[in-house]
């Protein structure tokens, strides 16, 4: 089951657009990879890279050591789902799934299974231009799924999904990675990664700025940051001064403290006779801690607003 | 490799599948179907004939038909006896002449003038009986085209000597050994060149052997004012003057006269009628008519007239059911399922191909076989076909439909936009032969169309063929197509296949 997607070296360049700059990682069974940067950084095209429907000036993309266009059955190896839309209005469900099946030499009951996988069955016999976005996700799903592969490629699968499909996405996710598969999804926004992802490739200007574990990242964005609240902001900011510490507002009316641990802090705050209603370690959001690490491209600020 | 084929299987149900889920598609293809037999049918039905005696119309009789089933013409002179057994006849020919009537320059006032034209016949003949569409063979000298042995009414081989006059007589002789016959061709009557032999079917042991003349209709071809042709005969005769005349062999009995195959007018005489005057050993035969295939007539092909409006449908279909994966981004599903593109548009273009083979060899059928009854029972004379000539036109009408689809599709995966792929095909196809098989276009520009462009495939439903021993009006307006039946087939094929190349090509070159 085990296959990685490896991605060395992308270079491919659109009119005057670099639209890939050396692009490089690796997705990892057992993981859900989370590709995300701005519109425009890159990612649908290393995808489409990947899946040999674009082929890369430099550079290459491998699944399980070859290329795509080399895999004989290749929905046995990589489901994807590009997008969800791409879909003829006048064919069932069913029978989309069904040309699908044939081609790979996978038995009708197979289309049944999947169907059953992302809770359409009673949708089944519906001409795909009647389904609403968050079927016709769940349905490129199901297409993804039927050859049981051991690598998923999804772009942006939660667009379009309202909170119940979120969760179970997310759910889904979770538990393909837990069977050991490889799960590559993109996504322009970071909220839609957190719960999901075990590892971020973050992209830009069709090239990776960070490939990293989200505990890592988060780990380090929260790093010695302590939020305390109190009434006398003053008072407090200067006792922690003496202390050693420096203390900012943040954005929720508390102070965000840095330079010294909760317990010393405590203790400085109680040697002062300045009162405060919470001490606690600051845990920064995966949009935080992103914003950190891309403080300075100003890029995914302009598109992600 | 096995896994190769069996792929491609697994692409050709995938892309099956694909089109027969659609309903707008599978239902085009079942209406091309009804159309093309009920245009067939419906103009089947409204062609009716029937031929006059005089003041009651009756069913026309139907044509003379060969051994082999053509239908003939056989309508000449013939001064003959019988001859039992093994034989043969020598005569020396000193003249052939002849009348022609050229349009009257006074009105009521015939204009004839003296002239033969290039197909008249005069010679020798052994034939099985006189009944019209008897098999036979003949050596004759003919206006234009020298000396020739005939045979069975589609065969002919040519001799050496161009020309006969009394000042350079030409020697003739057939003769008769077993089921063999074998003409001779002479100057002197001495020295005898061999032109060929002939074994017509079930000749008996007692056969008709003599002299005949015939001639055809001279034939002339006038532009019309759109553009298109006129084409009228008028009527020819021929006399051949024969002497030196000997009969070898059990001939018992003296010469008899028959006007093979003449008709008779309202009036009950006959019409332009043949004659024969002796003169001591000398005989000077006048005919009227022709010995050869009959290719004047109701086509049995003509049921399958509604192929064009049922071929522009099928069009429709094949290039939909490329461009609307275009349309819909779901061509990159495709190549996620069947990332060997050029393997993927081929399933396709085959999917295409055998869906509407499969729809198209029932219509042409029914079409041809219903519309030929109807056609008979109006009264039509429909000029007999081969089984295996049928089968051809029927098959080929299916396969031409088949490869139009073909094409119909390789041009929507190059041009990626519906409207202007079914153009495009529709265009190639089905415009060029309605514009070279009606009257629009001089005769040379519709047969370079039907050369040149994809609808030379039409070519495949032509029943009767082209005999060069027969002047006739052989253009595409009377149902005479420039290229052979396979040829044109060919022609439609290799756009097919070049289209389909280009297609790849760009399929592969470019990113999905």
């Amino acid at each position: 089951m085990a296959e990685i997607i490896e991605v060395g070296g992308l270079r491919k360049r659109f009119g005057t657009a670099m639209a890939l700059d050396g692009m490089a990682f690796t997705v990892r069974p057992g993981l859900v990879t989370g590709l995300v940067g701005p519109n425009g950084a890159g990612k649908s095209t290393t995808m489409r890279v990947i899946l040999g429907l674009d082929a890369p000036d430099e550079g290459r993309a491998l699944i399980g050591g070859r290329p795509y266009a080399s895999l004989r059955e290749p929905l046995r190896h990589v489901g994807a789902l590009l997008d969800a839309g791409a879909l003829q209005p006048g064919r069932t469900a069913r029978n989309h799934l069904l040309w699908l099946a044939r081609s790979q030499g996978l038995p009708a009951r197979r289309v049944d299974e999947v169907l059953d996988q992302v809770g359409m069955r009673p949708a089944a016999r519906r001409r795909a231009g009647g389904l609403s976005l968050g079927m016709r996700q769940r349905l490129g799903i199901a297409a993804a799924l039927l050859g049981d592969p051991p690598v998923l490629i999804l772009d942006e699968p939660v667009n379009g999904l309202d909170p119940e499909g979120i969760v179970w996405m997310r759910r889904l996710l979770r538990s393909l990675a837990g069977e050991g598969r490889a799960v590559l999804l993109s996504s322009h926004l970071m909220r839609e990664l957190e719960g999901t992802a075990d590892q971020l490739v973050v992209v830009g200007r069709g090239r990776v700025i960070a490939d990293t574990g989200v505990t890592e990242l988060i780990a380090a964005a929260s790093r010695g940051r302590v939020t305390l609240r109190t009434p006398e902001p003053a008072a407090a900011a200067a006792a922690l001064g003496r202390a050693g510490a420096a203390a900012r507002p943040d954005d929720h009316g508390a102070l965000a403290v840095t330079g010294l641990p909760a317990e010393r802090i405590v203790a400085a705050l109680t040697a002062a006779a300045v009162p405060f209603s919470e001490v606690a370690a600051y845990r920064a959001t995966l949009e935080q801690a992103y914003m950190d690490l891309t403080g300075d491209a100003v890029e995914y600020r302009g598109a992600a607003r | 490799m096995s896994g190769v084929p069996r792929e491609f299987g697994r692409l050709l149900r995938a892309e099956w599948t694909k089109f027969r889920t659609v309903r707008g598609w599978t239902a085009a293809a079942i209406a091309a179907a009804l159309v093309t037999v009920g245009l067939g049918l419906f103009s089947a039905a409204g062609s009716h004939s029937s031929c006059g005696t005089g003041p009651v119309e009756v069913a026309c009789p139907p044509p003379p038909t060969a051994p082999t089933g053509e239908a003939v013409n056989d309508k000449f002179y013939f001064v003959h006896r019988t001859l039992t057994g093994d034989g043969a006849i020598t005569v020396r020919l000193t003249s052939m002449t002849g009348r022609i009537r050229k349009p009257d320059v006074k009105p009521g006032e015939r204009n004839l003038v003296a002239g033969v034209v290039p197909w008249a016949k005069a010679g020798v003949m052994i034939k099985e009986s006189t009944r019209q569409g008897a098999p036979y063979a003949a050596v004759m000298m003919t206006g234009e085209h020298g000396v020739r042995m005939q045979h069975d009414f589609t065969r002919d081989v040519a001799g050496r000597h161009r020309d006969v006059s009394e000042r350079s007589p030409l020697w003739l002789r057939l003769t008769r050994s077993g089921g063999t016959l074998t003409g001779y061709e002479s100057a002197d009557g001495r020295t005898w060149t061999r032109i060929g032999t002939a074994s017509p079917a079930g000749l008996p042991r007692s056969v008709r052997i003599g002299m005949f003349a015939t001639s055809p209709g001279d034939l002339t071809v006038t532009r019309a004012d759109l553009g298109g042709t006129v084409a009228a005969e008028r009527f020819t005769e021929t006399t051949g003057e024969f002497d030196q005349v000997t009969v070898v062999g059990t001939a018992p009995g003296g010469w008899r006269h028959d006007d093979i195959g003449v008709t008779i007018g309202p009036d009950g005489a006959p019409h332009h009628p043949g004659r024969a005057v002796r003169s001591g050993g000398a005989f000077a035969v006048t005919g009227v008519g022709d010995i050869g295939p009959a290719t004047e007539g109701m086509r049995a092909e003509a049921p399958l007239a509604g192929a064009p409006a049922g071929l522009v449908l099928v069009i429709v279909v094949a290039v939909l059911f490329v461009t609307a994966e275009y349309r819909h981004g779901l061509i990159r599903t495709t190549l996620l399922a069947a990332p060997r593109r050029g393997r993927a548009l081929a399933a396709k273009a085959l999917t295409a191909g055998l869906a509407t083979f499969a729809v198209a060899l029932p219509a042409a059928t029914a079409a041809f076989v219903l519309g030929g009854r109807i056609l008979r029972a109006n009264g039509n004379a429909v000029l007999p076909v081969p089984p295996l000539t049928q089968v051809r036109v029927v098959v080929g009408i299916a396969v031409l439909f088949a490869l139009a689809a073909v094409l119909a599709l390789a041009l929507g995966a190059l041009l990626r936009r519906g409207v202007a792929a079914v153009i495009t095909a529709i265009a190639a196809i089905v415009v060029p032969h309605i514009v070279a098989t009606t009257s629009v276009l001089p005769e040379s520009a519709a047969g370079w169309l039907l050369t040149v462009t994809p609808a030379a495939a039409f070519a495949v439903q032509q029943s009767v063929p082209e005999y060069p021993q027969m002047l006739g009006h052989y253009s595409p307006l009377a149902g005479f197509y420039p290229l052979p039946p396979l040829a044109g087939l060919g022609v439609l094929a290799g756009y097919a296949a070049l289209a389909l190349g280009l297609a790849a090509l760009r399929l592969r070159r470019a990113d999905a």
